[in-house]
């Protein structure tokens, strides 16, 4: 198939951007999206231009790094990363629109590529549960009942892709951050810094800048990992109990 | 700062402003409409015009009224700075726009659009009734017994304007001048004639009642995602009852504005009959 493709083309973060037209032939339906992509930049280098720089790593939809907006929608048309995306769903002659995340608090770095450390920063705040080194405690050793262990597990597959951004209207990070805070409020490892956790991974999303959640439920829509909307209520719960009874003023 | 303005400040503090404050409103606009059904009464606006009286006059009402006008001046003052910092979080936006989900109601996207059209509403509203009601020259009214009536219709033009005889009442209506007379003498208050200027903004003033009904589709829209919407800000999201919040949350935002849309169709369709 041969596919019209518009793609922001952006030098770097200082420079401003804009899309840039590309003819593509002869492209395979069993392709993925990124290896049209591929494509494209050999393409490109062999005429001796800039490839088109895009953010991938495992391309088996498991890292998250594949970020990019095509005809409107974060990772496409499918509720896949766009690793797993296949050519099938487009037609020749279409015209693919392909831009970066839009968020303040991702700056676009070069062409499709954003910095998400943002998330990093988060998760840095109270992401994670303390646990003494030296030898790793035995599997099991806590008995945890399966209803919570699956919806523990159900939040702790966000890959932290930012697609939920990218989605949202107001560029919110409520559900990657819902998903964490809720992940470790239902294990009782993450039980001892629940209310400090809360309060400072939201404090951190702030600080970033990402906008307030409107429940449009646009980024459960689009999240490759099904991440459910109930995170966000769940968040703002943990939110409230924190802010009531923690002794952090 | 201080723990609290801490919190009500940090983007799911202002939700929960707009949360409370948006259930809040929802409970003051089913009061409202219960009171407004006495409109519909055939009594020659009795009902209607002492509920009127009592909402302007009891202080407990008069205290409420306080609590209402800061919940609402909270829930837009809130949704202002929520709009600005939602705004700020993207600054550069798509090329192409974006293209939500079938799942992503168009009611959720554009709350702020259905809330300021119930803002405008809200403005010409109050200056329609509240305002009228209470700083403008207004006809009174007078309820009088049944009885009254053979020996009242005949009084003169200056004493009382018009007269009539209505199940229970004989209704006699008055200048506020008038009033001061008549009322003391029939050992009972006038009171305004809020009916009476419901029906004329309505009748005569049609294109009002016509942004009433639009307005009220809006709120209807406005509603459809607010309510199940403040209830996830709230924290109580869960398979077992969203469900249920979300059906209701339809009903009340198909019931509420039709039950308010009814009275300036009701007006006209009576005057055109
Ligand atoms: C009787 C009138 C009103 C009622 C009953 C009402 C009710 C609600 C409710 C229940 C919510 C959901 C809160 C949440 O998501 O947690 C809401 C949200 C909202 N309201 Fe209202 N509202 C009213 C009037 C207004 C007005 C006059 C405005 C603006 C000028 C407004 C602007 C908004 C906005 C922008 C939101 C969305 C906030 C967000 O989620 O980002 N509302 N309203
Ligand atoms: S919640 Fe979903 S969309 Fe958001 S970062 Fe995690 S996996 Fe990606
Ligand atoms: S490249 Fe890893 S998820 Fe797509």
């Amino acid at each position: 198939m041969n596919l019209n493709l518009h793609i922001w083309r952006q030098k770097n973060k200082d420079t401003k951007g804009k899309m840039v037209s590309y003819q593509v032939n002869d492209i395979n339906e069993e392709m993925s999206f990124l290896e049209m992509l591929d494509v494209l930049n050999e393409d490109l280098l062999r005429k001796g231009d800039d490839p088109v720089a895009f953010d991938h790593d495992c391309r088996e939809g498991i890292c998250g790094a594949c970020s990019m907006v095509i005809n409107g929608r974060p990772h496409g048309p499918t509720r896949t990363t766009t690793c797993q995306l296949h050519m099938r769903f487009f037609n020749s002659g279409d015209n693919v629109y392909i831009e970066p995340w839009r968020a303040g608090s991702f700056p676009v770095l070069k062409d499709l590529t954003v910095d998400r450390s943002a998330f990093d920063r988060i998760i840095q705040a109270g992401g994670f549960v303390s646990v003494n080194t030296g030898s790793a405690p035995d599997a099991n050793e806590i008995p945890i009942g399966k209803e919570i262990a699956d919806e523990a597990f159900n939040s702790a597959t966000c890959i932290g892709c930012g697609a939920c951004v990218a989605a949202c209207k107001n560029a919110s990070a409520s559900l990657f951050v819902s998903a964490k805070i809720s992940q470790l409020a239902m294990l009782p490892q993450g039980a001892a810094e629940r209310k400090r956790r809360a309060e400072s991974m939201i404090a951190q999303m702030d600080a970033e800048g990402f906008g307030a959640c409107t429940n449009t439920g646009a980024c459960a829509a689009e999240c490759p990992k099904s991440i459910d909307l109930a995170n966000i209520a769940q968040m703002n719960r943990e939110f409230i109990g924190a802010k009531l009874t923690s002794e952090l003023v | 700062m201080s723990w609290l303005s801490k919190t009500l400040s940090s983007t799911i503090g202002r939700k929960l402003i707009m949360a409370i404050t948006g259930l809040f409103l929802v409970s003051f606009l089913f009061v409202h409409l219960i009171g407004n059904v006495a409109l519909f009464y055939d009594d020659g606006g009795a009902s209607f015009n002492k509920y009127s009286h009592f909402m302007s006059t009891a202080g407990i009402i008069r205290v409420l009224e306080l609590v209402l006008v800061l919940g609402f001046g909270a829930h837009i003052w809130t949704s202002i700075q929520l709009t600005r910092l939602n705004k700020m979080a993207r600054p550069e936006g798509y090329a192409y726009e974006l293209k939500p989900a079938k799942e992503v109601s168009w009611f959720s996207r554009n709350m702020g659009l259905s809330g300021s059209i119930v803002l405008i509403f809200l403005v010409t509203h109050l200056q329609n009734f509240y305002y009228r009601y209470h700083y403008e020259e207004i006809p009174y009214v007078v309820y009088a017994p049944a009885q009254l009536y053979p020996q009242a219709k005949n009084a003169p033009k200056e004493v009382v304007t018009s007269i009539d005889s209505v199940a229970g009442h004989t209704v006699l209506h008055v200048t506020q001048k008038q009033a001061e007379t008549i009322a003391p003498q029939l050992n009972t208050e006038a009171l305004k004639d809020m009916q009476q200027l419901v029906q004329e903004v309505f009748t005569k003033e049609w294109w009002f009642a016509i942004l009433y009904v639009v307005a009220m589709f809006l709120l209807g829209f406005h509603l459809n995602h607010g309510f199940q919407s403040a209830f996830r800000t709230l924290g109580l999201a869960h398979k077992k009852y969203t469900p249920f919040l979300t059906n209701l949350g339809g009903l009340i935002s198909i019931l509420v504005p039709a039950g308010f849309a009814s009275m300036p169709i009701y007006f006209l369709i009576k005057a055109f009959m």
